[in-house]
Protein backbone atom coordinates (compact mmCIF):
# COMPACT_ATOMS: atom_id res chain seq x y z
CA UNK A 1 0.00 0.00 0.00
CA UNK A 2 1.58 3.20 -1.19
CA UNK A 3 0.98 6.55 0.46
CA UNK A 4 1.51 8.47 -2.78
CA UNK A 5 -1.72 9.90 -4.12
CA UNK A 6 -2.94 12.34 -6.74
CA UNK A 7 -2.04 15.27 -4.47
CA UNK A 8 1.68 14.57 -4.64
CA UNK A 9 1.76 14.76 -8.42
CA UNK A 10 -0.41 17.88 -8.44
CA UNK A 11 1.90 19.61 -5.96
CA UNK A 12 4.91 18.81 -8.14
CA UNK A 13 3.17 20.20 -11.20
CA UNK A 14 2.14 23.34 -9.27
CA UNK A 15 5.75 23.96 -8.25
CA UNK A 16 6.98 23.35 -11.80
CA UNK A 17 4.36 25.72 -13.21
CA UNK A 18 5.32 28.45 -10.75
CA UNK A 19 9.01 28.03 -11.52
CA UNK A 20 8.23 28.24 -15.23
CA UNK A 21 6.25 31.45 -14.78
CA UNK A 22 9.10 32.87 -12.70
CA UNK A 23 11.57 32.04 -15.47
CA UNK A 24 9.39 33.61 -18.15
CA UNK A 25 8.96 36.80 -16.12
CA UNK A 26 12.48 37.38 -14.86
CA UNK A 27 14.92 36.13 -17.52
CA UNK A 28 16.26 38.57 -20.08
CA UNK A 29 17.54 36.07 -22.61
CA UNK A 30 14.84 34.88 -25.02
CA UNK A 31 16.16 31.30 -24.97
CA UNK A 32 15.73 31.21 -21.19
CA UNK A 33 12.15 32.42 -21.63
CA UNK A 34 11.62 29.46 -23.96
CA UNK A 35 12.93 27.10 -21.27
CA UNK A 36 10.37 28.57 -18.85
CA UNK A 37 7.63 27.86 -21.38
CA UNK A 38 8.82 24.25 -21.66
CA UNK A 39 8.55 23.91 -17.87
CA UNK A 40 4.98 25.25 -17.96
CA UNK A 41 3.97 22.82 -20.72
CA UNK A 42 5.51 19.91 -18.79
CA UNK A 43 3.58 20.89 -15.66
CA UNK A 44 0.35 20.79 -17.66
CA UNK A 45 1.35 17.39 -19.05
CA UNK A 46 1.95 15.95 -15.58
CA UNK A 47 -1.53 17.12 -14.62
CA UNK A 48 -3.10 15.41 -17.65
CA UNK A 49 -1.39 12.09 -17.01
CA UNK A 50 -1.93 12.18 -13.22
CA UNK A 51 -5.64 13.02 -13.45
CA UNK A 52 -6.22 10.35 -16.05
CA UNK A 53 -4.31 7.71 -14.06
CA UNK A 54 -6.11 8.44 -10.78
CA UNK A 55 -9.48 9.24 -12.34
CA UNK A 56 -9.94 5.84 -13.90
CA UNK A 57 -9.57 6.65 -17.63
CA UNK A 58 -5.87 5.98 -18.12
CA UNK A 59 -5.38 6.21 -21.88
CA UNK A 60 -7.35 9.31 -22.92
CA UNK A 61 -5.35 11.69 -20.78
CA UNK A 62 -2.15 10.21 -22.15
CA UNK A 63 -3.30 10.94 -25.71
CA UNK A 64 -3.82 14.61 -24.83
CA UNK A 65 -0.34 14.63 -23.25
CA UNK A 66 1.02 13.23 -26.51
CA UNK A 67 -0.66 16.05 -28.45
CA UNK A 68 0.80 18.62 -26.06
CA UNK A 69 4.29 17.19 -26.62
CA UNK A 70 3.86 17.48 -30.41
CA UNK A 71 2.66 21.09 -30.07
CA UNK A 72 5.65 21.86 -27.82
CA UNK A 73 8.01 20.53 -30.49
CA UNK A 74 6.41 22.74 -33.16
CA UNK A 75 6.47 25.73 -30.81
CA UNK A 76 10.15 25.26 -29.96
CA UNK A 77 11.14 25.03 -33.64
CA UNK A 78 9.28 28.20 -34.65
CA UNK A 79 10.29 30.18 -31.57
CA UNK A 80 13.98 29.38 -32.08
CA UNK A 81 13.73 30.40 -35.75
CA UNK A 82 12.26 33.72 -34.64
CA UNK A 83 14.99 34.12 -32.00
CA UNK A 84 17.66 33.53 -34.68
CA UNK A 85 16.10 36.24 -36.84
CA UNK A 86 16.00 38.63 -33.88
CA UNK A 87 19.68 37.92 -33.29
CA UNK A 88 20.48 38.70 -36.94
CA UNK A 89 18.62 42.01 -36.79
CA UNK A 90 19.47 43.30 -33.29
CA UNK A 91 22.70 41.41 -32.50
CA UNK A 92 21.31 40.32 -29.13
CA UNK A 93 18.33 38.35 -27.86
CA UNK A 94 17.52 40.26 -24.69
CA UNK A 95 13.77 40.70 -24.52
CA UNK A 96 14.01 44.06 -22.76
CA UNK A 97 16.18 45.69 -25.43
CA UNK A 98 13.99 44.78 -28.39
CA UNK A 99 11.56 47.67 -28.02
CA UNK A 100 11.51 49.29 -31.46
CA UNK A 101 7.71 49.48 -31.41
CA UNK A 102 7.76 51.56 -28.23
CA UNK A 103 7.36 55.31 -28.69
CA UNK B 1 7.56 3.67 2.94
CA UNK B 2 7.77 1.14 0.16
CA UNK B 3 9.79 1.11 -3.04
CA UNK B 4 7.19 3.08 -5.05
CA UNK B 5 7.36 5.95 -2.56
CA UNK B 6 11.13 6.03 -2.56
CA UNK B 7 11.32 6.12 -6.36
CA UNK B 8 8.61 8.79 -6.48
CA UNK B 9 10.45 11.05 -4.05
CA UNK B 10 13.73 10.47 -5.92
CA UNK B 11 12.23 11.59 -9.24
CA UNK B 12 10.33 14.43 -7.55
CA UNK B 13 13.51 15.78 -5.96
CA UNK B 14 15.44 15.49 -9.26
CA UNK B 15 12.65 17.35 -11.07
CA UNK B 16 12.13 20.16 -8.60
CA UNK B 17 15.79 20.81 -7.75
CA UNK B 18 16.95 20.91 -11.35
CA UNK B 19 13.95 23.05 -12.38
CA UNK B 20 14.94 25.48 -9.65
CA UNK B 21 18.46 25.57 -11.10
CA UNK B 22 17.01 26.18 -14.59
CA UNK B 23 15.27 29.36 -13.51
CA UNK B 24 17.83 30.67 -11.02
CA UNK B 25 21.21 30.08 -12.67
CA UNK B 26 22.68 32.89 -14.73
CA UNK B 27 24.59 30.67 -17.14
CA UNK B 28 22.38 29.61 -20.04
CA UNK B 29 24.31 26.42 -20.79
CA UNK B 30 23.96 25.26 -17.17
CA UNK B 31 20.25 26.01 -17.43
CA UNK B 32 19.96 23.88 -20.59
CA UNK B 33 21.74 20.92 -18.97
CA UNK B 34 19.58 21.21 -15.85
CA UNK B 35 16.53 21.25 -18.09
CA UNK B 36 17.74 17.83 -19.30
CA UNK B 37 17.59 16.53 -15.71
CA UNK B 38 14.15 18.08 -15.20
CA UNK B 39 12.74 16.43 -18.30
CA UNK B 40 14.30 13.13 -17.30
CA UNK B 41 12.66 13.33 -13.87
CA UNK B 42 9.31 14.11 -15.46
CA UNK B 43 9.68 11.07 -17.71
CA UNK B 44 10.22 9.00 -14.55
CA UNK B 45 7.04 10.44 -13.04
CA UNK B 46 5.11 9.43 -16.18
CA UNK B 47 6.38 5.88 -15.85
CA UNK B 48 5.34 5.84 -12.19
CA UNK B 49 1.84 6.89 -13.29
CA UNK B 50 1.65 3.90 -15.63
CA UNK B 51 2.22 5.92 -18.81
CA UNK B 52 5.15 4.04 -20.27
CA UNK B 53 4.76 5.27 -23.85
CA UNK B 54 4.48 8.92 -22.80
CA UNK B 55 7.64 8.51 -20.74
CA UNK B 56 9.57 7.17 -23.71
CA UNK B 57 8.15 9.87 -26.01
CA UNK B 58 9.18 12.46 -23.43
CA UNK B 59 12.74 11.14 -23.49
CA UNK B 60 12.93 10.96 -27.29
CA UNK B 61 11.24 14.23 -28.21
CA UNK B 62 12.12 16.50 -25.29
CA UNK B 63 15.56 15.26 -24.30
CA UNK B 64 16.60 14.19 -27.78
CA UNK B 65 14.92 16.88 -29.84
CA UNK B 66 13.76 20.04 -28.15
CA UNK B 67 16.73 20.24 -25.79
CA UNK B 68 19.22 19.91 -28.68
CA UNK B 69 17.26 22.62 -30.49
CA UNK B 70 17.51 24.87 -27.44
CA UNK B 71 21.25 24.21 -27.11
CA UNK B 72 21.70 25.16 -30.78
CA UNK B 73 19.68 28.29 -30.08
CA UNK B 74 22.03 29.12 -27.20
CA UNK B 75 25.13 28.56 -29.31
CA UNK B 76 23.88 30.47 -32.35
CA UNK B 77 22.67 33.53 -30.46
CA UNK B 78 25.61 34.24 -28.14
CA UNK B 79 29.06 35.46 -28.89
CA UNK B 80 30.84 32.67 -27.07
CA UNK B 81 34.30 34.01 -27.83
CA UNK B 82 34.09 37.46 -26.31
CA UNK B 83 31.15 37.59 -23.88
CA UNK B 84 30.37 34.97 -21.23
CA UNK B 85 27.05 33.24 -21.84
CA UNK B 86 24.96 34.95 -19.21
CA UNK B 87 21.36 35.99 -18.93
CA UNK B 88 20.43 39.08 -16.95
CA UNK B 89 17.35 39.28 -14.82
CA UNK B 90 14.43 41.69 -14.70
CA UNK B 91 12.00 42.57 -11.89
CA UNK B 92 13.13 39.81 -9.56
CA UNK B 93 11.46 41.04 -6.36
CA UNK B 94 7.93 41.68 -7.69
CA UNK B 95 8.13 38.46 -9.68
CA UNK B 96 9.21 36.49 -6.58
CA UNK B 97 6.31 37.89 -4.56
CA UNK B 98 3.76 37.26 -7.29
CA UNK B 99 4.97 33.81 -8.20
CA UNK B 100 5.29 32.84 -4.53
CA UNK B 101 1.67 33.82 -3.97
CA UNK B 102 0.64 31.93 -7.11
CA UNK B 103 2.45 28.78 -5.96
CA UNK B 104 0.97 29.07 -2.46
CA UNK B 105 -2.57 29.44 -3.78
CA UNK B 106 -2.14 26.56 -6.25
CA UNK B 107 -0.77 24.19 -3.59
CA UNK B 108 -3.48 25.26 -1.13
CA UNK B 109 -6.21 24.55 -3.69
CA UNK B 110 -4.66 21.25 -4.76
CA UNK B 111 -4.29 19.94 -1.22
CA UNK B 112 -7.68 21.09 0.06
CA UNK B 113 -9.93 19.68 -2.65
CA UNK B 114 -10.86 16.05 -2.15
CA UNK B 115 -10.14 14.69 -5.60
CA UNK B 116 -11.56 11.45 -6.85
CA UNK B 117 -8.64 9.29 -5.84
CA UNK B 118 -8.88 5.81 -7.33
CA UNK B 119 -6.30 3.18 -6.69
CA UNK B 120 -3.71 2.89 -9.44
CA UNK B 121 -4.26 -0.29 -11.38
CA UNK B 122 -1.38 -2.59 -12.11
CA UNK B 123 0.28 -0.92 -15.09
CA UNK B 124 0.18 -2.70 -18.40
CA UNK B 125 1.54 -1.64 -21.76
CA UNK B 126 -0.47 1.28 -23.12
CA UNK B 127 0.98 1.30 -26.64
CA UNK B 128 -1.76 -0.86 -28.16
CA UNK B 129 -4.69 1.06 -26.70
CA UNK B 130 -3.04 4.39 -27.52
CA UNK B 131 -2.66 3.30 -31.13
CA UNK B 132 -6.28 2.15 -31.33
CA UNK B 133 -7.54 5.44 -29.90
CA UNK B 134 -5.30 7.49 -32.23
CA UNK B 135 -6.54 5.64 -35.29
CA UNK B 136 -10.22 5.61 -34.32
CA UNK B 137 -11.52 8.23 -31.96
CA UNK B 138 -8.82 10.87 -32.36
CA UNK B 139 -8.04 10.38 -36.06
CA UNK B 140 -9.05 13.95 -36.97
CA UNK B 141 -6.81 15.52 -34.32
CA UNK B 142 -4.02 13.14 -35.32
CA UNK B 143 -4.18 14.19 -38.97
CA UNK B 144 -4.51 17.87 -38.09
CA UNK B 145 -1.45 17.62 -35.85
CA UNK B 146 0.48 16.04 -38.71
CA UNK B 147 -0.46 18.95 -40.98
CA UNK B 148 0.37 21.46 -38.24
CA UNK B 149 3.78 19.94 -37.65
CA UNK B 150 4.55 19.99 -41.38
CA UNK B 151 3.46 23.63 -41.71
CA UNK B 152 5.38 24.62 -38.57
CA UNK B 153 8.60 22.97 -39.73
CA UNK B 154 8.41 24.48 -43.23
CA UNK B 155 7.66 27.87 -41.67
CA UNK B 156 10.52 27.57 -39.20
CA UNK B 157 12.99 26.62 -41.94
CA UNK B 158 11.75 29.52 -44.07
CA UNK B 159 11.98 32.06 -41.23
CA UNK B 160 15.44 30.94 -40.15
CA UNK B 161 16.82 30.97 -43.71
CA UNK B 162 15.98 34.59 -44.52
Amino acid sequence: MSSIGLNHFLIISSILFSLGVFGVITRKNAVMVLMGIELILNAANINFVAFSAYGGFPVKGQIIALFVIVLAAAEAAIALAIVLNIYKNFNNVNVDEIDNLRE
Amino acid sequence: MNLYDIIFYLFAIITIVSATFVVFTKNIVYAAYNLLLTLFGIAGLYVLLGADFIGIVQLIIYVGGILILILFGVMLTNKITDVPIKSGVLQVIPASIGVGMLAGILILIVTNISWRNMELTVPESTIGSLGMLLMNEYILIFELLGMLLLIALIGAANIARK
